[in-house]
């Protein structure tokens, strides 16, 4: 009996231990950035830290994680890679205003919302499928398109604070998507199929089922990669050659591959790459360096940076509709709130900053930021027998990992801009 | 006259008064009580008034609207917790110094009868401090980050909130009436502060005109006192300090100002009104709410301050009455008088609408330089 309490006493403390010592861990790093960030001779490493600070972090707090979860490593591949088809042209959407150097787009939330109303337009329709999809773009890019010119509109007049602007916008935006989703929906416009409908007879309920397309995109080119056995075990279970099954010896286990998906994703990536060498992708690259130096060189700064919102806005819409494809259910009030948080946390954590950011660290934000959002729970619960803390730590990292992004970015713009000053001075007052 | 009056109020203020106004006339026809709202409307104000008032300094010295307020809460939520952790003990640590220092008044009988108010002083005791280290940080953080205060702000906001959600859960709290039944630790979602210090301030000098109209004098001069003491320190050497590095940092910095500490000592200040506000607000709602109960409470503070015509480098006094009254006048009226009319509880979109809205039209105002 003494020795079981003692056991369970010691087993406590040391839990505790494990995530104060996390904890620790990323409180004496950003310590240590801040101290760095004052003495000249850790500039250098300081710069260094500050590029690659917020995915080393997370490589760390993953590799503690894994392992106290416990779960399989062909678990987590399945897991990662719905996760990377679900989220990642949701995240795309993100790099186009920041390479206008108008920041995070907190704004693409309204590009969500515009989706969403498409989805909840085809299933009032009763669309199914792959046109129901194309057909919930078609109803949600005029939306997308209208609210994006707003967008650029309002943000054009809040230069310099765009990303607490669009951030703003993105609530209020949301009031008016209440407005007509849960007032005009069934009274000004037309909702006929009462699954849909609040028993009141107007408003869309709280959950919306999106059963007529759910996987339709994931699932289009069945595939999956499994170990010789599993293999073997898939296709005596599911019959036919349908499948494009690849085999890999002593893997053990099968992952479906959301093969589609991944294409339009693929696709999505070419046409960025292709849009940066065209004359608008350079103009908005110009206007990213310096909005004074584009505007004297004859680019309509205020028109292209609303076209690079308008492209982001609709590009969440579709990144929204493949990401609730995925999901099956449409949480109709809250969907797409997560989707701004968790996608700006994602793409920061794959090492973009606010004024830089690319499709590698699209790929690397989404794996990063997934696993320990596999993981976290479960490790919480292995740790300290409370999955609710993981949640809370993962809820935790998504801001504070915005928060020190944002930090850093304000940071060593205004120290390059203290040594833009210095240089001008010819460096001779020393230090300051 | 007129044309003078509503160029210096602003539109959208008389807007909104008007729409205020319209209310309130047309709430007897839909069989809503005038003295009841009025009184509902002036408990808000009291309620959230202190946490209006703690965007001032912040906004004065120049480091944009206080989108990091709940960190200043979280320190009046430890307050508040604390206060009723070491109750009994604070109480009987009281009666020891009177008598070990011979201070004739602080007797058992004098702390029996006061029980309440000196739980509710402790508890801004206890938060006081933690605000003003928790602010001395954040401030040193907004200072190396100009320009960028109110994104980064916010979000200082959202990772303490839910760093604090770890805490919460951790700490080793162990009174009987704030920790889960069944696990005996971690803290609950909302915990009553019934038999703490419910309603000390509302209920001090309140008076009741007839069966409806209730009046919180006490909350009201506790505001008062409070609105006062920052309008005069806004008029300290410190003060004007803070004013001038608001309006023009390289003027202020020529003149002799520390910039920086300027800065920092606004934040501080901000941080630690939030505090105290959050007390204040709990000892009328009733309820101390922990987790991600403060996540959004930045958000009605700051559009209150702007509907009473701050913006986002300028505000008074006059700007925190005028708003926060215009503000829960809304939120109290558009419940009871749009719902009786149309049947439905449109109150929560009507909030989110104004208030950010608000928020929006100050962002986006041009700046008269």
């Amino acid at each position: 009996m003494m020795n079981e309490i003692m056991n369970q006493a010691i087993t406590f403390a040391l839990n505790n231990a494990v995530l104060a010592a996390v904890i620790g861990i990323i409180a004496l790093v950003i310590i240590l950035a801040l101290l760095m960030g004052s003495g000249r001779i850790f500039r250098k490493l300081f710069d260094l830290m500050a590029n690659n600070a917020v995915p080393a972090i997370f490589i760390i707090i993953s590799a503690f994680a894994i392992p106290l979860s416990g779960y399989s490593a062909s678990y987590l591949v399945q897991e990662l890679l719905t996760r990377i088809g679900r989220n990642s042209f949701l995240i795309l959407s993100l790099l186009i205003p920041i390479m206008a150097g108008m920041g995070l787009n907190f704004g693409m939330v309204l590009g969500a919302m515009a989706g969403q109303i498409g989805l909840l337009m085809i299933c009032d329709w009763g669309v199914v499928g792959i046109p129901g999809m194309i057909l919930a773009c078609l109803v949600g890019t005029p939306i997308a398109v209208i609210l994006g010119i707003f967008c650029g509109a309002v943000l054009n007049r809040a230069k310099g604070r765009e990303m607490v602007t669009s951030y703003i916008l993105g609530f209020f935006i949301n009031g008016v998507y209440q407005l007509v989703v849960l007032y005009f929906m069934g009274w000004i416009i037309p909702i006929t199929n009462p699954a849909l409908l609040l028993s009141r007879g107007y408003g869309v309920r709280n959950a919306v089922s999106l059963l007529g397309i759910r996987g339709v995109l994931d699932n289009l080119i069945p595939s999956i990669v499994a170990g010789t056995t599993q293999g073997q075990q898939f296709l005596s279970a599911n019959g036919s050659g349908a499948f494009f099954l690849v085999h890999i010896p002593f893997f053990d286990g099968a992952v479906r591959i959301p093969l589609a998906t991944l294409i339009v994703i693929a696709l999505f990536c070419a046409f960025i790459v292709w849009f940066r060498r065209t004359k608008l992708g350079q103009d908005m690259r110009a206007i990213g360096q310096s909005q004074s130096v584009a505007d004297s060189a004859g680019i309509a700064v205020n028109r292209t940076r609303i076209i690079a919102i308008v492209i982001s806005t609709v590009l969440a819409c579709y990144g929204q509709i493949i990401y609730l494809q995925n999901m099956g259910t449409l949480n109709t009030y809250n969907s797409h709130d997560q989707a701004g948080m968790f996608s700006i946390a994602a793409l920061l954590i794959g090492g973009a900053s606010v004024s830089r950011a690319s499709i590698a660290n699209v790929f690397v934000g989404v794996i990063l930021f997934h696993l320990m959002f596999i993981v976290a729970p479960v490790a919480g619960k292995n740790l300290i027998g409370d999955a609710q803390i993981g949640e809370y730590f993962r809820v935790f990292v998504s801001y504070g990992i915005i928060a020190i992004a944002l930090v850093l970015h304000a940071w060593k713009r205004n120290r390059e801009r203290e040594a833009a000053r210095r240089s001008l001075r010819g460096n001779r007052g020393g230090d300051n | 006259m007129i044309g003078r009056f509503i160029e210096k109020a602003g539109w959208p203020r008389i807007i909104i008064a008007l729409f205020l106004l319209g209310l309130f006339i047309a709430a007897p026809f839909v069989g809503v009580r005038v003295d009841t709202s009025l009184s509902n409307t002036l408990v808000r104000f009291g309620m959230n008034g202190v946490m209006v008032l703690a965007m001032i300094p912040m906004v004065q010295a120049g480091c944009g609207l206080n989108f990091g307020l709940p960190l200043g809460i979280i320190a009046g939520l430890l307050g508040a917790t604390l206060s009723i952790e070491w109750n009994v003990e604070i109480l009987a640590k009281l009666v020891a110094w009177g008598s070990q220092y011979q201070i004739t008044w602080l007797t058992q009988e004098f702390v029996d009868t006061w029980r309440e108010p000196l739980g509710f002083a402790s508890a801004v005791i206890i938060a006081v401090p933690i605000a003003a280290v928790l602010g001395w940080f954040y401030g040193k953080l907004l200072n190396r980050v100009k320009g960028d205060e109110m994104m980064i702000a916010t979000y200082v906001g959202f990772s303490s909130v839910s760093f604090m959600c770890i805490a919460w859960l951790l700490l080793p709290y162990k009174h009987p009436s704030m920790v889960w039944g069944f696990a005996g630790r971690g803290l609950r979602t909302t915990i009553s502060v019934e038999g703490y210090w419910l309603h000390v301030l509302s209920d001090a000098l309140s008076v009741n005109i007839g069966d409806h109209l209730y009046i919180p004098t006490g909350m009201l001069i506790f505001f008062a006192v409070m609105a006062l003491a920052v309008w005069i320190f806004m008029r300290t050497k410190t003060g004007t300090a803070i004013t001038a590095v608001g309006s023009n940092p390289e003027f202020a910095r020529a003149s002799g100002v520390n910039v920086d500490k300027m800065r920092t000592i606004s934040v501080v200040m901000s941080t630690v009104l939030g505090a105290i506000g959050i007390i204040v607000y709990e000892q009328s709602f009733g309820f101390i709410q922990l987790y991600m109960g403060p996540f959004y409470m930045a958000l009605p503070a700051v559009a209150s301050i702007l509907l009473g015509g701050a913006s986002v480098n300028k505000a008074s006094i006059l700007n925190v009455i005028v708003g926060t009254f215009l503000f829960q006048g809304i939120l109290t009226m558009t419940p009871s008088v749009i719902n009786s009319y149309l049947q439905t509880d449109m109150s929560e979109v009507i909030r989110l609408i104004v208030s950010n809205g608000m928020i929006l039209y100050a962002l986006t105002r041009k700046v008269r330089a």
